[in-house]
């Protein structure tokens, strides 16, 4: 099996990421090798071998659900690229009618 | 002083026969002139090092010191520090400054240690070689033509280099390990739970664990009784209390049983290390140790599996890199999803947006069951081999690479050649059991040699201990290269 070009758009866009065309064709051919090192675990046969999610079978722990944080609005809105009056500022997202 | 070990520095400042302030001093000197060759650091954070340096002094004045009060130590740029840039070896997070402290870096706070800076590493841990840094690579202090390691490479080429006693780093397939090796400094990846997760930025999560580099495996035994322990802001942190670390390091080894799996010792590795290997075997037997080969069938598995779980967990932490609430943010979008795509593509590097592709790959719809619900089981199988390995013998020695540091570029063109110089650490990760590397001898070309101790949970005291006393009888931890006298 191998990975085609188009392939490589489709999953870069899912992952929000742009690619030029002179880039696609030397990444679809990395990811092929990838891939091609990731199929070997085909070869074994795993049978009805639970999967591992965790090494030492932990579940989640709850907490009471109780305030823990602090509400530093200000504090986290530092590092953020663009802010107005507390909110964080991308580029409109609704069209509007006209 | 920068030729002694992080204890016998401890030992001093305790008895007041030097400062913190001097010891401090001195250290960021050492920076100051070694750092421009070697790269290894990308903070350095010289004021507030004083600062708490005084504040050491005052506090071994008024005896309330711990083991660590007024060590200077050095952070992998990936744990959070307030008021201090961390920048995960990523564009994305070149103005990045933490509103929190990592519990790592809070424990060492309230150790009482000093932070001299930030360390520099692969890009958001992703690499082998320190090469995928946005601040450029780290050279080995053995050899500036040739890679430290990584993605710990920073914090290994500062304590071989001798600009700092001890670091942190954290391993996620061996980026502390392969670099501790490479570099010739004890290197330990604890069991998975063991040191917490809390503002240590994230790669991949089920296989992501912090832990200490140092000279010897006693300073690495003080560090990580500092770090240890449970956190319940880190949800995997097991709630198991650590004990002192350096209490068991000169335990009798009559009776250890060593097992050496033949999958360790095939095609691929370098003779030296070989060699090497089988001296440090007549060393722990001389000690009272016995060998014997044992077999971990799954072995050849675990990069495949490896380059399924990581780069899924992968793409799903890095996500939040949207451009919105922090990091880089591209110029003049003009829309959302030009926001997002050029925010992204611009801020991450290549290896990077690689495994964030093979990872959008893998969990995408049609395929999750084909790579991610496989890997899961293959990963079972690997964990079970140790598991029944742990049933004959006590502890498992196996060389911590395949070969010696390589050269700066070699495997930059070829991302799986590069995957592939972690094939004798990854598994570790996968079972979540520790891992402990320390120097175990020098190639012909002067470069050091790494050998590997896994052990089952929470065994890191016997990994300490086995260590600590063959570097009672050898010399390699104490080399320090030639042009870092």
């Amino acid at each position: 099996m191998s990975l085609t070009g188009e392939e490589v758009k489709k999953i870069a866009h899912l992952a929000r990421l742009s690619m030029s065309e002179e880039e696609i064709q030397p990444l679809t051919r990395d990811l092929d090798n990838i891939l091609s090192l990731v199929n070997k675990m085909n070869q074994t046969d795993i049978g009805a071998v639970a999967p591992m999610a965790h090494p030492l079978e932990a579940v989640q722990p709850l907490r009471d659900d109780v305030v823990t944080e602090t509400n530093q609005r200000d504090l986290f809105l530092q590092n953020a690229p663009q802010s107005l009056m507390g909110l964080f500022i991308v580029p409109q997202v609704l069209e509007t009618e006209e | 002083m920068h030729n002694k070990t992080l204890a016998a520095l401890s030992r001093e400042l305790q008895a007041k026969k030097i400062s913190s302030v001097e010891l401090t001093q001195q250290y960021l000197q050492r920076i100051q002139q070694h750092n421009p060759q070697l790269n290894a650091f990308i903070t350095v954070t010289e004021e507030r090092a004083i600062a708490q340096a005084k504040a050491a002094d005052a506090r071994i004045s008024a005896g309330k010191a711990t083991a660590l009060t007024g060590i200077p130590i050095a952070q992998k740029d990936i744990f959070c520090t307030r008021d201090v840039k961390t920048t995960c070896g990523s564009k994305m997070l070149d103005n990045f400054i933490a509103p929190y402290d990592a519990t790592p870096v809070e424990q060492f706070n309230s150790a009482g240690t000093v932070l001299l800076g930030k360390t520099n590493m692969d890009e958001f841990a992703m690499g082998s070689s320190n090469e995928n840094s946005y601040y450029g690579p780290v050279k080995n202090p053995w050899n500036t033509a040739k890679i430290p390691g990584g993605s710990s490479g920073g914090s290994a080429a500062a304590v071989a280099a001798r600009l700092t006693p001890g670091a942190t780093g954290t391993d996620t397939g061996g980026s502390i390990r392969q670099p501790a090796a490479l570099c010739g400094v004890t290197g330990l990846k604890p069991t998975y739970g063991r040191v917490s997760r809390y503002g240590m930025i994230a790669f991949a999560s089920s296989l992501d664990q912090g832990g200490p580099l140092a000279q010897t495996a006693e300073d690495v035994a003080l560090l990580l009784t500092v770090m240890a322990g449970y956190d319940p802001r880190d949800s995997t942190s097991i709630n198991q209390s650590a004990p002192d670390y350096t209490r068991t390091l000169n335990d009798d080894l009559h009776g250890l049983k060593i097992g050496l799996p033949v999958e360790y010792f095939g095609e691929g590795l370098d003779p030296e290390i070989a060699r090497s290997i089988e001296e440090m075997i007549r060393v722990v037997e001389k000690l009272g140790a016995k060998t014997s080969k044992i077999s971990l069938p799954h072995t050849d598995l675990a990069a495949s599996v490896y380059y399924v779980l990581a780069p899924a967990e992968c793409s799903s932490n890095l996500a939040r890199y949207d451009g919105v609430r922090y990091g880089y943010r591209c110029k003049d979008p003009v829309n959302l999803e030009d926001l997002y795509k050029r925010s992204r593509s611009e801020g991450f590097g290549k290896e990077v947006k690689r495994r964030i592709l093979i990872g959008a790959y893998v969990l995408s719809s049609g395929y999750y069951e084909a790579y991610y619900r496989r890997a899961q089981k293959v990963r079972q199988l690997i964990r079970t081999d140790f598991l029944n390995a742990f049933k004959e013998v006590d502890v498992i020695l196996t060389p911590s690479t395949p070969t010696p540091a390589f050269n700066l570029g070699e495997k930059m063109t070829d991302p799986v050649a590069m995957y592939l110089s972690d094939v004798y650490t990854i598994a570790v990760n996968l079972a979540g059991i520790p891992g402990l590397s320390f120097p175990i001898g020098f190639s012909q070309q002067g470069l050091p040699l790494g050998g590997q101790l896994i052990g089952s949970y929470f065994s890191e005291p016997k990994l300490l201990n086995i260590a600590h006393r063959y570097q009672q009888e050898t010399q390699w931890h104490s080399q320090i290269p030639p042009n870092f006298k």
